[in-house]
């Protein structure tokens, strides 16, 4: 992955003066880069890494594992599409092994998930089974630890 | 304690301890240690946590009971996952029974280095400026220090001219640290060649420093040991403090000529006995996968390197462009300050730490070390303070 992608990734808000400084480039060719990126759809959004849980939010996830019957031609993409664009439906993936599609599905409350689970996502043609998993407590995401780390224990003075 | 007439313990103390001045780090660090809110570009470690992997491991080593003396030379399973890794990315071949050294750090491998070879009176040449320990550790181990000042017109690279000048009929060893602590100067293969065509003419040996020599940013390292016919004349140090962040694990090693490494296996098992055995165990396991944890680091030292290079640029201060390690050298001299003041009024009037030069030795003088193994948020602020300062002083 190129650099910069890099350094946005773990940061979307890095100061693109300061990319171009660490990358050795002129602002102007760090701003057309991502300019690139964004129109070609490599970048596609930039999005704040919440701890859900410090907000006593009532909302809850469940992450579902879904079986479907592929369409001839399509596969799974057709009902993959289908199902991602019910906003309840934060993340789709196809997966391997014993089921196919896993979904990350958001709700106001446990009855509103159920409910978008037996009237909307089950009665969707093409769709087998599903199995529902509630999330209970999030430690990790996206690559950032919840619980803020440690203080930093080095002297400030060393050899 | 001065009890009738007896001489005071100072007068008692051994010769070559007493003489030695305190670091003028030591002093530094008394004064930053009181003081909030600063920004330190003081220090010599990585702000990078060691590899999870790593520490994951030391645990698991606790758990499995591995908390006893290891052999004198270390684990002979790390000695082997050393050489193997040096031999993969140095280009030299070591036997990990008889030609390597497992020792509490660098440190202690250099120690123990020039206890073995020198007698009362050999000289050793290093060049300056260099890390705060060298000149110290000559002294304890009976030799005498000659230094040879390097300069930021030559990258801080040592050349055979200065060497030439320096050398007597006493010198026996050479002492090379490059990547180099704190100018963060390194030396290519053609300036190495140039080195160790002299060490071969003049039959010196050599105590290679390369604990920084995974961190390089614009070309790979290489080692004046991988050069031809110099394995034999060499001791190689290295160390896991800097590459995987393992300082406070304090594990190092060094690697040479049968001979030699037996000889300091003698003082280090009367000394030291061995290295902490989870250490040991923590180091098997970051050998066993040192690519995915190093490559991270050394692209945020690269990119953090060239925000710092650009700002001194942009503050017009002069700074020779380091290419290793995770040090800038700028040159202040033309403030009128000594190092140490510029380093005291910085600190004083905008709280941003960095250490004097001529901690690093006198040639060090004009200089101050910047180190960036510290967040690009706090050497962005480090930066801004530093210009409010610059501009007050025209």
């Amino acid at each position: 992955m190129e650099e910069l992608l890099k350094i946005l990734q773990k940061n979307a808000r890095a100061d693109h003066a300061d990319v171009a400084k660490q990358l050795g480039l002129s602002l102007e060719e760090v701003e057309r880069k991502i300019a690139e990126y964004e129109k070609r759809g490599v970048i596609r959004g930039y999005q704040a890494v919440l701890n859900e849980d410090a907000l006593n939010l009532d909302t809850v996830t469940a992450v579902i594992e879904v079986k479907v019957t592929p369409e001839r031609g399509g596969g799974f993409n057709r009902i993959a599409d289908r199902l991602s664009r019910f906003p309840e439906v934060r993340s789709t993936y196809l997966m391997s092994g014993a089921y196919d599609l896993l979904l990350f599905v958001e709700g106001r409350n446990l009855r509103a998930v159920a409910a978008f689970v037996s009237e909307k996502l089950s009665t969707i043609d093409g769709v087998i089974s599903t199995s529902t998993h509630f999330m209970l407590k999030t430690y990790k995401r996206l690559g950032v630890l919840m619980e803020p780390s440690h203080e930093d224990e080095r002297l400030t003075i060393s050899p | 304690m001065k009890t009738n007439g007896s001489p005071s313990l100072r007068d008692r103390l051994a010769l070559p301890v007493r003489d030695i001045p305190r670091s003028g780090i030591r002093d530094f660090f008394d004064i930053v240690s009181t003081m909030r809110d600063v920004i330190s570009l003081g220090i010599g470690e990585p702000d990078f946590d060691t590899p999870w992997h790593v520490r994951e491991s030391t645990v698991f080593a606790i758990e499995r009971g591995a908390t006893h003396y290891t052999s004198n030379l270390g684990y002979l399973e790390l000695r082997q996952a050393l050489t193997g890794y040096v031999h993969k990315k140095f280009g030299v071949g070591y036997n990990p029974v008889t030609e390597v050294l497992v020792t509490v750090g660098v440190s202690e491998a250099l120690d123990l280095a020039l206890r073995a070879i020198l007698n009362p009176g050999d000289e050793v040449l290093y060049h300056e400026p260099c890390y705060v320990s060298y000149r110290p550790v000559i002294l304890f181990a009976h030799g005498v220090p000659r230094a040879i000042e390097t300069s930021a017109a030559d990258g801080f690279r040592l050349t055979r001219a200065m060497l030439e000048a320096q050398v007597t009929e006493r010198t026996k060893v050479l002492l090379l640290n490059f990547p180099n602590n704190p100018t963060g100067g390194v030396m290519g293969r053609k300036d190495l060649e140039e080195i160790a065509a002299f060490a071969r003419e003049r039959d010196l040996l050599v105590i290679t420093d390369e604990i920084y020599a995974e961190l390089t940013y614009d070309n790979a390292h290489v080692s004046i040991a991988s050069l031809p016919e110099m394995r034999d004349r060499t001791l190689f140090l290295h160390g896991f403090s800097k590459a995987w962040a393992m300082t406070g694990y304090r594990l190092g090693y060094a690697c040479g000529p049968a001979e030699w490494i037996d000889a300091m296996m003698k003082i280090h098992q009367y000394t030291m006995l061995c290295a902490s055995s989870l250490a040991q165990k923590a180091a098997i396991e970051a050998l066993a996968r040192p690519d995915a944890d190093i490559g991270t680091m050394v692209d945020e030292y690269r990119r953090r390197r060239n925000f710092l290079v650009a700002s001194f640029k942009e503050l017009d201060l002069d700074c020779s462009r380091p290419a290793g390690a995770f040090y800038a050298f700028p040159n202040i001299a033309r403030f009128g300050l000594t190092a140490k003041d510029f380093a005291l009024k910085l600190l004083e009037e905008e709280r941003v730490a960095v250490v004097p030069g001529t901690a690093f030795g006198a040639c060090g003088e004009g200089f101050v070390r910047c180190a960036y193994a510290t967040n690009l948020d706090q050497i962005k602020e480090a930066m801004r303070r530093l210009q409010r300062f610059l501009k007050r002083r025209g």
